[in-house]
């Protein structure tokens, strides 16, 4: 390890740090968006709009990030019909697509979490619910979401750590974030321990803070004095 | 759509071999690597603990992709150094390494948490019965442990066997990188990248129901 390499890393890696950080924040973003009505459809009593979603979150649960991420850039990108969409002006960037991919894998993750969490309330809930005069849309937004959400809530802080890893597949297709930025300080100097050791202090120090984002977004969330989780 | 995959299909189940060489050896290694750490994370006094929970934090908070480029990278400055002259880490040996290396970390995370969990009377019983410490693990702690983290590990191979796709980007030709040597030479892309998919999903898919029945023998139906 040479200090020099080592300090001489940091502004080079700290240009990729704002591309990393915008890609996995939009990507759960993404993610999160995109998971609730997947969540409720493959929740879903009716075959035709359950059967579609769960088959979504198996096909993207079973293959890797990567493939999913080509599949978006080279493979969509080369369609006729993309390219005269609405979507080409976000797929013909490859940050576009990593956080398209990184979104819609993370979709099929939180859709699986939050259809369980959805499914454990007790029916009877509902019923008493809209017996008491709630609609559907109010059933679903006032007793189904909260208790769901504050549920999946502890998984959540760690799907937003596996996004930001995930981000790092980014330098796959040419972007320049952390991973790619460290990649390109090795070809420059060739002292790998230094360039990927910053890098992985940056994403530790990411990592701890979304940690500690969401521990505090727990807190306050939590119905004091009931806990449904032993900790 | 056959006659495009047609002269490809030896070469994308070649590529299949080499992904389950490279998941099923750095699961293996993993798996033995954490059976042998976890017992020595339970005592309060060893350092090694200490170690390990870092190990754990650091391999849990940076991307995979950034191990498998350290390893890569500098495993081949660093046993240059060592060995005096140039000395070039191959693809599937820094592949399997840095996979080896990930799954060990959340392996001995899901054996703790299963280790925990046998009542510690289980092992004051078996001392007065007469077992030494050796049969103590072997005969009842380990079926246990694993009894209760199969789950976990079943969870953990999956993706490591996904996460194997990334060695493609070191050069290595597993499935993932003879799909864009496919898509590349036909101008194919969304046809062997869609195929490499179906491959990867299927191999989860009966790995998972693997898992699955394996869990069923293990944890009969309550009568």
């Amino acid at each position: 390890m040479s200090y020099d390499l080592f300090m001489a890393s940091i502004p080079v890696i700290l240009e990729g740090f704002r591309l990393t950080v915008i890609i996995t924040l939009a990507a759960f973003l993404l993610g999160q968006v995109a998971a609730l009505p997947l969540a409720l459809a493959a929740a879903s009593r009716h075959r035709v709009v359950a059967w579609p979603a769960q088959f979504y979150i198996f096909f993207v649960r079973g293959s890797p990030v990567l493939v999913q991420l080509f599949i978006i850039y080279y493979g969509l990108g080369g369609l006729e019909a993309v390219r005269d969409s609405i979507l080409w002006p976000i797929l013909k960037e490859p940050v576009g697509c990593a956080i398209l991919a990184v979104g819609l894998n993370s979709a099929a993750y939180v859709g699986a979490l939050l259809r369980g969490a959805i499914t454990q309330i007790p029916p009877g809930q509902s019923e008493a619910a809209r017996i008491l005069g709630l609609g559907r849309w109010q059933t679903l937004t006032r007793v189904v979401l909260p208790q769901a959400y504050r549920d999946v809530l502890p998984v959540l802080g760690n799907e937003i750590t596996l996004v930001m890893k995930a981000s790092s597949l980014a330098s796959a297709v040419t972007v320049i974030e952390m991973t790619g930025a460290a990649r390109v300080m090795v070809s420059r100097t060739f002292a790998p321990f230094e360039a990927f050791t910053v890098a992985g202090l940056f994403y530790l120090g990411l990592a701890l803070i979304f940690a500690w984002v969401f521990r505090f977004v727990e807190r306050r969330s939590a119905i004091p004095g009931l806990s449904n989780r032993e900790s | 759509m056959i006659e495009v995959i047609g002269p490809y299909a030896g070469q994308l189940l070649m590529g299949l071999m080499l992904t389950l060489k490279v998941a099923l050896s750095s699961f293996a290694i993993g798996l033995a690597l954490a059976v042998i750490a976890t017992p020595l994370t339970q005592s309060a006094r060893n350092p090694l603990r200490y170690v390990l929970d870092v190990y754990v934090t650091v391999i849990r908070g940076i991307p995979e992709l950034l191990v498998i480029f350290l390893i890569f990278y500098g495993g081949t400055v660093a046993l240059t150094k060592l060995s005096g002259s140039y000395f070039e880490v191959d693809a599937l040996s820094a592949g399997i390494v840095a996979l080896a290396a990930v799954s060990f970390a959340y392996l001995v995370e899901i054996l703790r948490a299963a280790l925990q969990a046998i009542p510690k009377g289980q092992t004051e019983a078996a001392l007065v019965l007469g077992l030494s410490r050796s049969q103590l693990f072997t005969r009842i702690i380990l079926p246990q442990m694993f009894k209760r983290a199969l789950p976990g590990i079943g969870n953990q191979w999956l993706i490591i066997l996904k996460e194997s796709a990334l060695v493609s980007i070191i050069g290595l030709e597993e499935l993932m990188r003879k799909s864009v040597i496919a898509a590349g030479a036909t101008h194919h892309p969304l046809t062997f990248y869609m195929s490499a998919a179906c491959l990867y999903v299927a191999v989860t898919a009966v790995s998972s129901a693997a898992f699955g029945a394996a869990e069923r023998r293990l944890n009969p139906a309550p009568r």
